[in-house]
């Protein structure tokens, strides 16, 4: 650093600890700073978003057709597998785990999390992941096949007779990620509870960190289900234990209840924090304090319960008693009301707004919409006859990528967006912006809506041929998952471009409220020069009250 | 400027209604016809649940269309709007309305499904809990029974056909006559019971045309009842991923009237046992004497063509659904 030139020293405050390099190298070391690694974080699972996406294309071809005829059958039970498998484990669960990582301890006024080095060693096991998971297409007998529920028999049949093969590569890298995801789930919970900046009491905190505890929460109690699951099968392919077995004994019924147990509630895990992200773009953008603050912030929470007592609902087909589908059925339709909570919130916040129609805030308006849909076929398939017709087929299928695409995608989208400025410093392209949105939006509905009518016509899920009455609207469908393939170049153009070259965007562009627009874009390692003692609630729009005390103050005591 | 708004949110309230209901009773050809009584129950049930879903997003959505339309600023307007922290009368009303809007739909769908008198796994029921379901089972009808599936409960209980899945073939065995066939058939007009089981990994049982699906897990004995009411010929699919050739698992199913059942019945019988034409055995010899690059992995190999007495010699030609 002797020879620095001024520039460098100038920027010098953006360093993630003393020592460390200034520019992107930053980026490719065991950095301890949460803003490092929440980048870290994003970018990593982009790509492999891009990587699920190209599975899906391939997937999406092969289905132009009605016959087999572009891909093996294997390659193709291959390829949905890894497609599901890399999207959940390597794309939405990182990359809201990084948009978490960035936000959470600037929205509190915190430093960093509470256990950097942890936090640390959460994100480069997810580079573990995705070698162990994309080197499975090396191993003897190709990658996994069983689909990325790995229901046992299937998920036990070995034709290749190979100890080392994709489904014993594919249960360690879930393991590990689990590993990654508690680590991860300790340390939100701990820096949430521990490290809020003086005067933030709990209805002071923005509904987006509510949102990651309310989440991460359920990592906590979940996980180990799934993990416990996971290491079971793995015994019983490599060391011929019979729990799930059914030729020696096992039950492959219970197998089912460890999976669902944690992997039902881990839709909320996703979609929770994209709740979070959309009740912080809507009042920014429509200048209006959050409809029903307090009622949002505790219905994340009571999501995070009852969405622990509905997980049977996936198997109302399975071996599945009448009580208990009646039971789950009743559970899971209650989802419905912490959820509509939320969204007339955020309808009743746009009403009467002053509104622009930024990029973040078409995709967060955009998002909860399909939500909406999603959210109605999900109460239809709470219902156990319908369930009964439909479960299985592609409209399951289009419901599920209606809420992780059409909501938690564009969840991201908006995120992304909204907090760029305060990432890099320069403001994105908002032309492009809104080339990407028109093209992301015009994309899901040609792909995901047709499958509504597929599955109520009676087409199961996870098919490499199908019979020709399906054909047209797979066709369609196809047409708009290339589309949607396509949409996502302006979206890596403006980001890479605007961080190269942007306009500077100065420290609040939005003149939006939160303590993360206090500090300076990007923020400095430490985050505040001083932390911030907070006097009021959240979303302070349309008043004129400071959010912390000025300088030199006395705090007026703790909400 | 109140008349106008209360003129405005009647008219597009009436609106709403007209067209839920419209997407009520256009929801029933969304689906193959229906072949069973049961599956008049579910349609009805899936019209109701289209009909509050559309109203319910026309009602979210109209609101939010207003606002777009109506409260954007310009860009260089800096003013914030109006500081609306909530209401609680309206906070109370939408947690309410949901909850009593689930409740309600929970309480249609468990009526449906009593209706519907499926059985699934009964073995398990009684294992579990036979006090609470025993009544449940004892008076299965309200006031508004599907006729089909009363009068086919008060007839003689159906005779059981034995259903087996394996990767990746289809075979009935009609006990009585000791036929087996790949194609079910069915008389049409009465109650249907069938015996699943698996050989091998988790199939599903799954005939579009009657709404009906259920899991076959190996090792355990799982009975399906149901109605069909529909003379005709319908598709059969695995339902639940069980491996390479699962798309390919599938089977004709022909519901045929009692004389014409009997009449078959009594033809299979005299028939010698031949191999059947199997989709996926054909596939997977072709693709071992094929040389070419792309040959994809290692698949379990599938079980030689079942051997019955009545088989058809070419894919299942049920007509489009």
């Amino acid at each position: 650093m002797t020879n620095a030139p001024v520039e460098a020293i100038e920027v010098a405050r953006a360093q993630p600890y003393p020592g460390a390099p200034d520019n992107w190298k930053r980026f490719f070391t065991f950095s301890t700073d949460h803003k490092v690694i929440g980048i870290q974080y994003i970018v990593t699972s982009f790509f492999f978003f891009l990587v699920g996406g190209l599975f899906s294309m391939v997937m999406r071809g092969e289905l132009i057709t009605p016959e087999a005829d572009l891909i093996d059958r294997t390659v193709y039970n291959a390829l949905f597998t890894m497609h599901g498998s890399v999207m959940l484990f390597l794309w939405t669960f990182p990359v809201l785990v990084g948009i978490g990582n960035y936000l959470v301890p600037l929205m509190i006024g915190a430093r960093d999390m509470a256990f950097p080095r942890l936090n640390a060693v959460s994100f480069w096991l997810i580079p573990v992941v995705g070698v162990l998971m994309i080197g499975s297409f090396l191993a003897p007998g190709g990658p996994s096949q069983s689909g990325w529920w790995a229901y046992p028999p299937v998920s036990l049949q070995n034709p290749s007779g190979s100890l080392i093969n994709g489904q014993v590569l594919w249960l360690l890298a879930v393991a590990i990620s689990g590993v990654s995801s508690i680590m991860g789930g300790v340390n939100f919970v701990t820096t949430i509870f521990r490290m809020r900046a003086p005067g933030m009491g709990w209805f002071r905190m923005p509904a987006f960190v509510w949102s990651v505890l309310a989440a991460q929460l359920i990592q906590l109690y979940g996980l180990p289900s799934l993990t416990a699951g996971a290491v079971m099968l793995l015994l019983d392919i490599t060391a011929g234990t019979s729990f799930f077995a059914p030729e020696r004994g096992g039950n492959p019924v219970l197998y089912q209840h460890f999976f669902w147990f944690y992997s039902h509630p881990a839709v909320y895990v996703m979609v929770l924090p994209v709740f979070g992200i959309f009740s912080e773009v809507i009042p920014v953008h429509a200048r209006k304090p959050l409809f029903g603050y307090r009622v949002i912030a505790v219905s994340s929470i009571l999501i995070t319960f009852i969405s622990a007592t509905v997980w049977v609902h996936h198997m109302f087909a399975s071996a599945t008693p009448s009580w208990m589908r009646i039971l789950f059925m009743v559970t899971s339709m209650l989802v419905g009301v912490p959820t509509g909570i939320k969204i007339f919130g955020w309808v009743a916040t746009l009403w009467g707004g002053k509104i622009r129609l930024t990029t973040p805030m078409l995709f967060a308006i955009a998002g909860f919409v399909n939500f909406v849909f999603a959210g109605i076929t999900g109460i239809m398939l709470a219902s156990v006859p319908i369930d009964i017709h439909v479960n299985n087929t592609y409209f399951v299928v289009g419901h599920f990528h209606y809420v992780i695409y059409g909501t938690i995608v564009y969840g991201i989208y908006a995120g992304l967006y909204h907090w760029f400025p305060k990432m890099t410093g320069r403001m994105y392209y908002e032309g492009l912006g809104k080339v990407h949105f028109a093209l992301t939006l015009l994309g899901t509905n040609l792909t995901f809506w047709p499958m509504h009518p597929l599955g109520l016509m009676g087409m199961p899920r996870r098919v490499a041929s199908y019979d020709p009455e399906f054909a047209f609207w797979n066709v369609i469908a196809s047409l708009g998952g290339f589309l949607l393939g396509i949409s996502v170049l302006p979206f890596i153009l403006n980001m890479v471009s605007s961080w190269v070259q942007g306009e500077k965007a100065g420290d609040n562009p939005w003149r939006a409220i939160g303590l993360e627009w206090l500090t300076s874009s990007p923020p400095p390692v430490e985050n505040f020069e001083e932390i911030p003692t907070v006097i009021s609630g959240p979303y302070g729009y349309g008043k004129d009250e400071p959010l912390v005390a000025t300088k030199g103050s006395v705090a007026l005591g703790e909400a | 400027m109140k008349f106008r708004a209360i003129a405005t949110l009647t008219i597009y309230a009436g609106l709403t209604i007209a067209i839920s209901i419209w997407m009520a009773k256009e929801s029933y050809s969304w689906f193959p016809p229906e072949a069973t009584a049961e599956a008049k129950l579910i349609d009805d049930l899936f019209s109701l649940f289209t009909g509050l879903g559309t109203a319910i997003l026309l009602g979210v959505l109209g609101p939010v269309v207003y606002s777009l339309i109506f409260h954007r600023v310009s860009k260089y307007d800096p003013s914030d709007g109006p500081h609306i922290e909530g209401n609680v009368t309206l906070e109370v009303i939408w947690t309410i309305v949901p909850v009593v809007l689930v409740l309600g739909l929970s309480f249609a769908s468990f009526s449906a499904y009593e209706k519907m008198n499926l059985r699934g796994s009964l073995d398990l029921v009684h294992l579990h809990l036979p006090q609470m379901m025993d009544s449940a089972y004892a008076a299965p009808f309200d006031e508004t029974p599907q006729e089909e599936i009363k009068d086919s409960l008060q007839q003689a209980a159906p005779k059981e056909i034995e259903v087996t899945a394996r990767q990746w073939a289809w075979v009935f065995r009609y006990p009585d006559q000791d036929v087996t066939s790949t194609e079910l058939h069915l008389p049409v007009n009465s109650r249907v019971r069938l015996a699943l089981r698996s050989e091998d990994v988790i199939h599903g049982f799954y005939v579009p045309a009657f709404r009906i699906k259920q899991d076959i897990v190996p090792n355990h004995r799982m009975e399906l009842e149901f109605t069909p009411t529909r003379v005709g010929q319908y598709r059969l699919r695995d339902s639940l991923f069980s491996g390479t050739y699962f798309a390919a698992n599938q089977a004709d199913v022909v519901v045929q009237s009692p004389e014409d059942y009997q009449q078959w019945l009594a033809d299979a019988a005299s028939q010698p046992l031949t191999a059947a034409y199997n989709p996926a055995a054909t596939e997977y010899a072709r693709a071992t004497e094929q040389t070419a690059v792309l040959r994809g992995w290692a698949s379990v190999v599938p079980a030689p063509p079942p051997v019955v007495n009545y088989s058809s010699q070419t894919v299942p030609k049920s007509p489009p659904a």
